[in-house]
């Protein structure tokens, strides 16, 4: 699948600001007044760019308002409704707890709740697609939360929290890895399943339906960049994880250390969402003889 | 709206005959003229005369090779388009209810005063059936010419999608598959219609007839020839000899 920047951006920064609005619902850390506001101005910053950058890829921008309307049937609406409903539950709860000195924890609890929901919802509008194997699993929610609260927990400086929650990212992100290089082949789909014709023999494609690109090839057939998955995927779990984690455990932490362990953190979390478009294969390459 | 219809009267969809299809391109063309001219947004060109060209086409024809070990392979003309399943994976995921499956005659369709361009049901479908409109901005999709079969301005003849139409092989045929007695679904009984890609689950309306059996592929290969004895005889033996010699 195409990584778009927008869409990476949009995945990444949002679960950053929804991993945030986690802990400041449930009152950690325990601040008020002006740090308070500048938490909560972090976690609305974050959640509305990531929200403002995922409308850069749609081709027809002015129809957006319809997207609130099929919650019913479409993950990708629910999600929107989500995302715009617990930005005002926070905005509320964090605007009490700031300027009125009066944070309300059921209001806290609610907003965290929602928070998850939110990235949970995002996180099923790709798991939800029979067509991409390799995140048609349960993996892919759990990793997409995992990833939202353990920047959440950095941002927040929850350490321990962090820890733990940065351990299971390493774990549950290589079974992700492993399990998806093999979904394609699991799933039972191939050229022959594709194109009906099995019982007449091993099929190949002998001549493409067009000499030059399509919006299928440029979308769902992306292949450019893959020959460096091996290393990017180490790359993407030491800087992701590995280091803060380190920087947590050997350093005394400080604000220069916080803004070391975000930084790798996030350029991390941008090369695991590359990783997770690029490799993702659709079963419409078969049709392309490509993967 | 996005909820499919449980079931829907009339079963609207194409028989396509592997085996009689030569590959010739002609719907598709015949495809791109009619809906760039009518249904919605036209079916734009990008760099139609430059390096790099690409459009928008509701159907394309692939070209696979099959072949068993041993065997003369087969070439096999692939014509690809929506098929307006049953269970269409591409309406539910659609947020803003631009596409839909009407309860009619189970043909899905994009309203394009909706739709914003997303892609997603594009992502949702495994046929490569959807592709956005790079100029328009919004998701195009075979209509099975919705604007021509019940289109009481065109001669009865015109009445089907102008692929099937156009076909110079005959080898596209439209028709009801809610229709026991209907041409496309007596074609598929007789010739097994099948499914593409039945493990996604989606019970695609429009079946593939497969190519038909070849009287004998194995044979058709001549067999090798006997390997020529050396001793050549006669004018051409001595010829061969004393031309040795020189």
């Amino acid at each position: 699948m195409h990584p778009a920047p927008s869409v990476i951006i949009f995945s990444t920064i949002s679960g950053l600001g929804f991993g945030l609005m986690l802990f400041l619902g449930l009152g950690l850390p325990d601040v008020s007044g002006w740090v308070a506001a500048t938490f909560a101005t972090v976690a609305l910053g974050l959640a509305t760019i990531g929200l403002l950058a995922s409308t850069f890829h749609l081709g027809n921008p002015k129809n957006a308002i319809y997207a609130f309307s099929q919650w019913q049937t479409s993950w990708l609406s629910r999600e929107g409704i989500m995302a715009v409903l617990t930005l005002a539950v926070f905005f509320i709860y964090a605007a009490l707890w700031a300027f009125m000195d009066n944070r309300i924890p059921m209001l806290g609890y609610l907003a965290s709740a929602m928070a998850m929901v939110t990235v949970f919802t995002t996180s099923m509008i790709y798991a939800q697609l029979k067509t991409v194997p390799r995140w048609n699993t349960a993996v892919t929610p759990l990793l997409f939360l995992l990833y939202a609260s353990a920047g959440g927990a950095l941002l927040s400086n929850q350490m321990t929290v962090a820890l733990v929650l940065l351990g299971l990212i390493i774990a549950f992100q290589a079974m992700a890895w492993l399990q998806g290089d093999t979904a394609l082949e699991r799933s039972g789909s191939s050229i022959e399943s594709a194109t009906g014709l099995g019982d007449l023999g091993k099929v190949r494609l002998l001549e493409k339906p067009h000499s030059g690109e399509n919006y299928l090839l440029k979308e769902m057939v992306y292949v450019v960049g893959r020959k460096h998955a091996a290393k990017l995927r180490v790359l993407a779990l030491v800087l992701v994880a590995l280091l803060p984690a380190l920087l947590i455990l050997l350093t005394d932490v400080n604000h220069v250390i916080v803004a070391i362990i975000m930084l790798s953190h996030i350029i991390g979390l941008f090369a695991q969402r590359w990783l997770f478009f690029a490799q993702a294969e659709h079963v419409v390459g078969l049709y392309y003889d490509a993967r | 709206m996005t909820q499919l219809p449980t079931s829907t009267e009339k079963k609207l969809g194409l028989v396509i005959d592997l085996d009689t299809c030569v590959g010739c391109h002609a719907c598709v063309i015949s495809c791109k003229g009619w809906n760039t001219n009518e249904y919605g947004a036209p079916l734009s060109d990008m760099d139609a005369y430059g390096g790099d060209p690409s459009g928008t086409f509701l159907n394309r024809v692939h070209t696979f090779e099959a072949k068993q070990e041993g065997c003369a392979s087969q070439t096999i003309h692939f014509p690809k388009s929506c098929l307006h399943c049953e269970d269409a994976p591409c309406v539910p995921v659609c947020p803003t209810g631009a596409s839909y499956k009407r309860e009619e005659d189970g043909i899905v369709l994009v309203n394009e005063d909706k739709c914003m361009g997303c892609g997603l049901c594009a992502w949702a479908c495994p046929y490569g059936a959807r592709e956005l409109d790079e100029m328009a901005g919004v998701m195009k999709k075979c209509t099975l010419c919705v604007d021509r079969i019940y289109n009481e301005n065109l001669p009865e003849e015109d009445r089907i999608p102008s692929c099937v139409r156009t076909c110079p092989a005959g080898a596209r045929h439209f028709g009801d598959f809610a229709d026991p007695e209907s041409n496309v679904s007596k074609l598929v009984a007789e010739r097994g219609g099948m499914d593409l890609m039945p493990e996604q689950g989606t019970k695609p309306v429009n079946k593939y007839l497969p190519p038909r059996p070849k009287a004998d592929v194995n044979g058709t290969q001549a067999p090798a020839l006997e390997a020529q004895s050396e001793e050549i005889t006669g004018f051409l033996g001595w010829l061969d000899r004393t031309l040795e010699k020189i």
